[in-house]
């Protein structure tokens, strides 16, 4: 049976967790990859040239320059029933899009899978990755969002697959996209980057992060917060790494003033290394922390940078 | 503007999760419940609009067994007028919520239905994105701004590296996201108030929606939890262990 994932791009590139999506879509059959946007040619390049890549369809129209679910839904509902799994990362886009499509094709979606068992059986994490619940779903057409994290990222094979030009569907008129505000930093960004450093409410204020910041430029690594330190203002919410925010696995996170509630270590419990610094012995981060250092964060961070600048 | 919230009953979010032995689940008897965390910012979000005049009428809706009345409760003596409780003791998925949904939303006609961005306990992130689909509605969800104006709302989402704008016609479904505001407590004379508001009650067969479940839970596991760690002294050997024996620096 073939699959479809629907890519996430800037119209420019492919957006990281496309990668990982296409390689646990690979597991279940041949892969069609849709890239839906606006002078976007060079975005679908790039996907023909992916390893696990079987053909990709180009919709290249002014109306899908961003990514409203009222004007892609009809899109992918309309090409829907030539695949049996349809797949789309579990990033904000795929979140927002796939619900819209599942319910208009009678689907039971079912969200950030981890693991494929078969081509009817997946497992996905619960309650904020305290359990994993097994699943296997009965509708024809399984509509899935795939957590980055679990699945390696696809990588370029040495040819490319045929790319097919589709025309755009109606758009609604529903919704109209007003503006985007990014965050700009030249750090990498936090579901992409091989070291986490991250701040808690440990960090007091916003203006410590700068501390965070320092340590992070040194290793080439992405800053990161509890919910606490978004809740308490210090940082904005596209800095969350937990539950209802991003889902990290880094090669190395580092954790500052992080108590380690379950809705954090949600966020980062799949890191290869995790290195806890806290003054509080008791905190439950120390619980899943390779190294643990309890210590001051405001006497620790700065050795920390000296040390690494050694 | 009549203005609909829909809220869940879900394990309080302090709790400790426990799987259960057999597999079948998590122990949920004699855990604290609560209201869905998202869906209190849902909950003040109405009572805000109701505040400043922009709605008329706020209605909160559960879909659940009888206890999910002490959830409506909650909701009332926030600030909503009336509720209404879908009994049911099946475990219902996001897409049979979004249509039991779409059945009030018929005869209630809202123009703004909103609700949390996901449950704290199965974590789909669905049901609002599904509803706005089977009304043929727009939907702004991850919501951390909302005006509304001229038949239209403004929303300001969440997004992964920022904020996006979008303008949505209503009627319209919102899901909310943390920042969109700070829950209220009810107040005691709120809590004696809300005692008197109307909950009506219905079901799902009432509705005429087949909530018959689209996936089967073979079985509910633990996490592989990681190894125990070491406490380093200082510094100097956190850092040593990084660069010499876990190699990641």
């Amino acid at each position: 049976m073939t699959v479809l994932i629907i890519a996430e791009h800037d119209n420019a590139a492919l957006k990281g967790a496309t990668f990982n999506t296409l390689t646990a879509a690979a597991e279940l059959g041949p892969v069609t990859i849709l890239v839906a946007g606006s002078d976007c040619a060079s975005v679908a390049d790039e996907a023909a040239k992916l390893s696990g890549a079987a053909k990709v369809l180009l919709v290249d129209d002014p109306q899908y320059a961003n990514p409203l679910a009222e004007v892609f839904a009809p899109l992918v509902v309309g090409i829907a029933g030539d695949y049996g799994h349809i797949l789309a990362p579990a990033t904000t886009f795929g979140k927002n899009l796939m619900p819209r499509v599942a319910a208009v094709l009678d689907v039971q979606q079912i969200s950030e899978i981890t693991a494929i068992n078969d081509p009817d059986t997946f497992e996905r994490p619960v309650y904020a990755g305290n359990a994993i619940a097994t699943v296997q779903s009965s509708d024809a057409i399984k509509i899935i969002t795939v957590r980055a994290t679990a699945f390696e990222a696809a990588v370029p094979g040495d040819s490319a697959v045929e790319i097919e030009n589709l025309s755009a569907s109606e758009n609604p008129g529903l919704s109209e996209f007003i503006s985007t505000e990014l965050t700009k930093s030249d750090r990498p960004e936090l579901t992409q980057a091989q070291i986490i450093i991250s701040g808690g409410r440990g960090m007091q204020d916003g203006e410590n992060f700068a501390m965070l910041e320092k340590v992070a430029d040194i290793l080439g690594a992405a800053v990161g917060a509890s919910r606490a330190a978004v809740d308490s203002g210090f940082v904005s919410n596209d800095y969350q790494v937990g539950q209802t925010g991003k889902i990290v696995a880094p090669d190395l996170y580092i954790a500052v003033g992080i108590s380690g509630a379950i809705q954090h270590l949600a966020g980062m419990k799949d890191s290869k290394v995790i290195v806890a610094i806290n003054k509080d012995e008791e905190a439950p981060i120390f619980q899943v922390a390779d190294y643990g250092l309890v210590a001051d964060l405001f006497k620790a961070i700065p050795e920390l940078e000296a040390e690494l600048n050694k | 503007m009549k203005v609909l919230v829909a809220i869940k009953r879900v394990i309080d979010y302090n709790v400790k999760i426990r799987v259960k032995s057999d597999q079948t689940g998590v122990e949920t008897t004699n855990v604290k419940m609560s209201m869905n965390p998202f869906d209190e910012i849902a909950v003040e979000e109405g009572i805000r609009l109701r505040e400043s005049r922009s709605a008329e009428e706020l209605i909160a809706i559960s879909i659940g067994p009888k206890h999910a009345q002490e959830t409506i409760r909650t909701a009332l003596a926030m600030g909503a007028d009336r509720g209404i409780h879908v009994e049911t003791d099946d475990e219902i998925e996001p897409l049979a919520v979004a249509k039991i949904l779409k059945a009030v939303v018929e005869t209630e006609n809202p123009d703004l239905v909103i609700l949390g961005k996901q449950a704290i306990d199965d974590d789909s992130n669905q049901t609002g994105q599904m509803l706005a689909a089977l009304m043929g509605w727009p939907q702004g969800t991850f919501a951390s701004e909302l005006g509304i104006s001229d038949g239209k709302a403004n929303v300001t989402r969440e997004i992964d590296g920022g904020l996006e704008t979008i303008q949505i016609n209503l009627p319209a479904v919102v899901t909310t996201d943390l920042r969109l505001n700070t829950p209220r407590y009810a107040s005691l004379p709120n809590i004696m108030k809300a005692k008197k508001k109307t909950i009506d009650e219905t079901s799902p067969g009432d509705l005429g929606v087949d909530t018959s479940a689209r996936l089967t839970t073979l079985k509910v596991t633990e996490p592989s939890s990681r190894e125990v760690g070491v406490i380093v002294e200082d510094v100097a050997q956190l850092v040593d262990k990084l660069r010499n024996e876990a190699k990641v620096i």
